[in-house]
């Protein structure tokens, strides 16, 4: 029986179970009419015993699933002639993975001899069996639980309790998932970057101030042994990121301030869903015009100005990735200003202070923590962001501050790294995870220092 | 243009929004009015004259949109007295406090028509500076409302943006006196870095009296100022209007009868955009003219 027809037919008896729970519970008490006397609505008995036939099924399904092809294959290896058994792992692998190749009716790397045939038509049985076995266990363990829960519905069942209960377990279950899937990124990261600083030393990787990571693939070629140092990477990271802010926290502040204060209701109805698409246009768009428009632009602004400036220059990538940022800034100061209370305004307004008074001396240090929060939100994500630099900032790993050079970023570093052919445990690509463990540190520090700021400070108005 | 107005195209006026809340019996006593207000027209009973006015109100009128919130209002409020506004939910007593000191102009859909003078000049002719309006007009809000600054600072605040302090000597000197008349100096001297959050409600307000004090204001405007205080911190904000209206016109509104029987004066009654009757504090609570100031002051309404 196919898994899909299982889990419809699991459906319909749970549905089933729903109404025979919710009619046994009304006809304990003596019919619709007397739904007082249950402890829970005549539904709850219904979902309880619904509850009773899913979840053990699908357990065991599940269960079933992840046991039932090493299971398989332990019985298929048994079959086979005992020279085969006794081969190396690797071998015996390789060999395991042709039958089940061929199994399947794929086509396969070595002559299909008429062990490997056997052994195949072994597993398909297997297979098969294995899945009517499964039906019927299935079948009958949500029969089973559908009949005790059936015979425990009683009038003082806390069936409300119960299945509330069941529900606040999926609902952890469901706000675990972000979680674990965090500490598996991290955790994965780690390892990686652990591997690589068994091969480059850690002092290399932050304080060296030469980043080359082309290595020799074979030991006769030549070429270097590729040089580490990190450093630049970082300096052009906040060199670009400097930029970008310099762009986006007077225009998005300003900005914020005239919408929230200054503006009629007309014009801020056109221009908040306005500022939000600049925030809805994906980051590769950004990246071609920024490659495309602005960088040309900067070259010859430069040129006319008589500074020699890089095709690639920080300068194109920091001022599109602050555009880029604007409206996370001026939504997030906006929400700040508007979280001071219309009491305090009035306030300031009573005492005689003008509207700028007003906001510069009242309103904005109200502000201002959540201001100052939303702009360190603002600094990690233009740490983390990727294609604006990697379209527009180029690659060479230049030390140095003047915004009209070529830099890169550690971002760009991590995408030119992992695009392409190579093999997973050199120091090239393994360097590309412990450049994404420390940004991650970076902006995740960022990101704590930021929501703590406006939280703490958000307290003082509620 | 300001945050009120931008979030709200027609914002209906403070007491207007709690207009439902006005009791099934009152609302029984308001099913029979529109009757008794053609019946009483626009006149207002009693006496709207004061001993030694300061600010005159003529034929005032506010509204919201299209919203006739005030009607016809012409009220004297004089010199070191204080003056009571009371009345239902809705009926427009904090609309006319705000007008008192141009505060309605933050509000883009209200408009003003009508004479209000202080000291003989009108405050809504063109050459009138709201700004400057409001440092002679202070008003004190419902919710203490300090700024998120240290308690000095915020009794400082007037002074710095008028600039009425030569040097830090005599800003202290103002802050000084304006907390001692507050009452609240005692409580806050050795702690005057602490932000003004930190202090109890009563003691918020007191505070906030303190801020408004130190602009030297002529006329101090309070829109229930007691209303989220306990009785005590209530009793000391009384006490202190008490000592208050030696130098400075009040205006309070409240929806404590026993507070404006207390602390004012003169009491105004309005009713639905309408000022009803106006008179002596002892004659409203003791004999009034008007059958609603009755009603409303012997529980009937409101």
């Amino acid at each position: 029986m196919q898994s899909a027809t299982l889990i419809l037919l699991l459906g319909f008896m749970a549905t089933a179970a729903f109404f025979i729970g919710r009619g046994r519970s009304l006809a304990l008490v003596g019919g619709p009419g007397h739904g007082l006397a249950l402890h829970s609505l005549p539904g709850y008995y219904g979902y309880y015993v619904a509850i009773w036939v899913v979840l053990p099924a699908l357990a065991l399904l599940s269960a079933w699933v992840l046991l039932e092809p090493k299971l398989i294959v332990a019985l298929v290896v048994n079959g086979l002639p005992e020279a085969y058994r006794n081969l190396p792992a690797g071998e015996l692998n390789l060999l395991v993975n042709n039958i089940q190749n061929l199994a399947a009716g794929d086509v396969i790397s070595v002559a299909a001899d008429d062990m490997l045939q056997d052994a195949a038509t072994l597993f398909n049985a297997y297979a098969a069996k294995s899945r009517q076995i499964l039906a019927v266990l299935a079948l009958g363990v949500a029969g089973l639980g559908g009949v005790h829960a059936w015979r425990l519905i009683n009038p003082d069942l806390r069936a409300r309790n119960r299945v509330e209960g069941v529900i606040r377990w999926f609902l952890i279950a469901a706000s675990s998932i972000a979680i674990f899937t965090t500490i598996g990124i991290v955790l994965s990261v780690l390892f990686e970057a652990i591997r690589f600083f068994q091969k480059v030393p850690v002092t290399e990787f932050l304080f060296g101030l030469n980043w080359s990571p082309q290595t020799a693939i074979r030991a006769d070629q030549v070429g270097s042994s590729g040089s580490f140092g990190a450093v630049p990477l970082f300096t052009g990271t906040m060199l670009i990121t400097a930029i970008a802010m310099v762009v986006a926290v007077p225009v998005g502040l300003m900005t914020a301030i005239y919408l929230a204060e200054y503006s009629s209701a007309r014009v801020r109805g056109v221009a908040k869903p306005l500022l939000e698409i600049l925030a809805g246009i994906p980051t590769v768009v950004y990246g071609f015009f920024a490659a495309l428009t602005v960088a040309p632009w900067v070259r010859q602004a430069g040129e006319s100005a008589g500074i020699d400036v890089a095709s690639e220059s920080a300068l194109a990538a920091g001022l599109v990735m602050g555009i880029m940022i604007i409206p996370l800034v001026s939504s997030l100061s906006d929400d700040a200003i508007n979280a001071v209370p219309t009491a305090m305004r009035d306030g300031a307004l009573g005492l005689g202070s003008t509207r700028s008074e007003t906001m510069t001396k009242v309103i904005l240090p109200a502000a201002l923590p959540g201001i100052v929060g939303g702009i360190l939100l603002a600094v990690s994500r233009a740490i983390g962001e990727t294609m604006i630099v990697v379209m527009a900032a180029g690659l060479a790993a230049n030390l140095t501050a003047n915004p009209f050079e070529a830099v890169t970023t550690v971002t760009v570093q991590i995408v030119t790294l992992l695009v392409g052919d190579q093999e997973f445990d050199s120091a090239k690509t393994l360097a590309a995870f412990a450049l994404g463990l420390m940004l991650f540190v970076v902006t995740l520090f960022l990101n704590v220092i930021g929501l703590s700021v406006v939280r703490k400070y958000r307290e003082q108005y509620d | 243009m300001t945050k009120a107005s931008t979030e709200n195209p027609t914002p209906p006026p403070p007491d207007v929004q709690e207009s439902e809340a006005v009791s099934t019996r009152g609302a029984a006593a308001l099913a029979e009015m529109p009757e008794r207000i053609s019946e009483l027209g626009r006149e207002t009973v009693g006496n709207i004259r004061s001993d030694n006015p300061f600010m005159v109100a003529e034929d005032v009128n506010v509204y919201y949109g299209d919203n006739h919130a005030i009607q016809h209002v012409s009220l004297e409020i004089g010199k070191k007295e204080v003056i009571a506004l009371i009345g239902p939910s809705g009926c427009g007593k904090s609309t006319f406090l705000r007008c008192l000191n141009r505060m309605n102009d933050t509000i883009e859909t209200a408009r003003v028509t009508g004479n209000i003078t202080l000291d003989g000049k009108d405050i809504y002719r063109k050459e009138q500076d709201p700004v400057a309006l409001r440092a002679r007009v202070g008003m004190v809000f419902q919710k203490p409302n300090p700024f998120p600054k240290s308690i000095y600072d915020n009794v400082a605040y007037g002074p710095r943006i008028h600039g009425l302090a030569g040097d830090r000597a005599e800003l202290d000197n103002i802050v000084h006196t304006s907390l001692e008349r507050a009452g609240l100096l005692k409580e806050v001297k050795d702690r005057m870095d602490e932000p003004g959050t930190s202090l109890s409600g009563g003691q918020q307000q007191r505070l906030c009296i303190a801020r408004t004090i130190a602009v030297d204001p002529e006329v101090i405007l309070m829109d229930e100022p007691c209303s989220a205080l306990d009785p005590i911190a209530t009793a000391r904000i009384e006490d202190l209007m008490d000592e208050l209206c030696e130098d400075y016109a009040i205006v309070i509104v409240t929806h404590s009868m026993q507070q404006a029987a207390r602390v004012s004066k003169r009491v105004a009654y309005f009713h639905l955009g309408l000022l009803v009757e106006v008179d002596k504090t002892d004659t409203i609570f003791t004999n009034p003219q008007h059958k609603l100031t009755e009603d409303y002051i012997t529980g009937r309404i409101g």
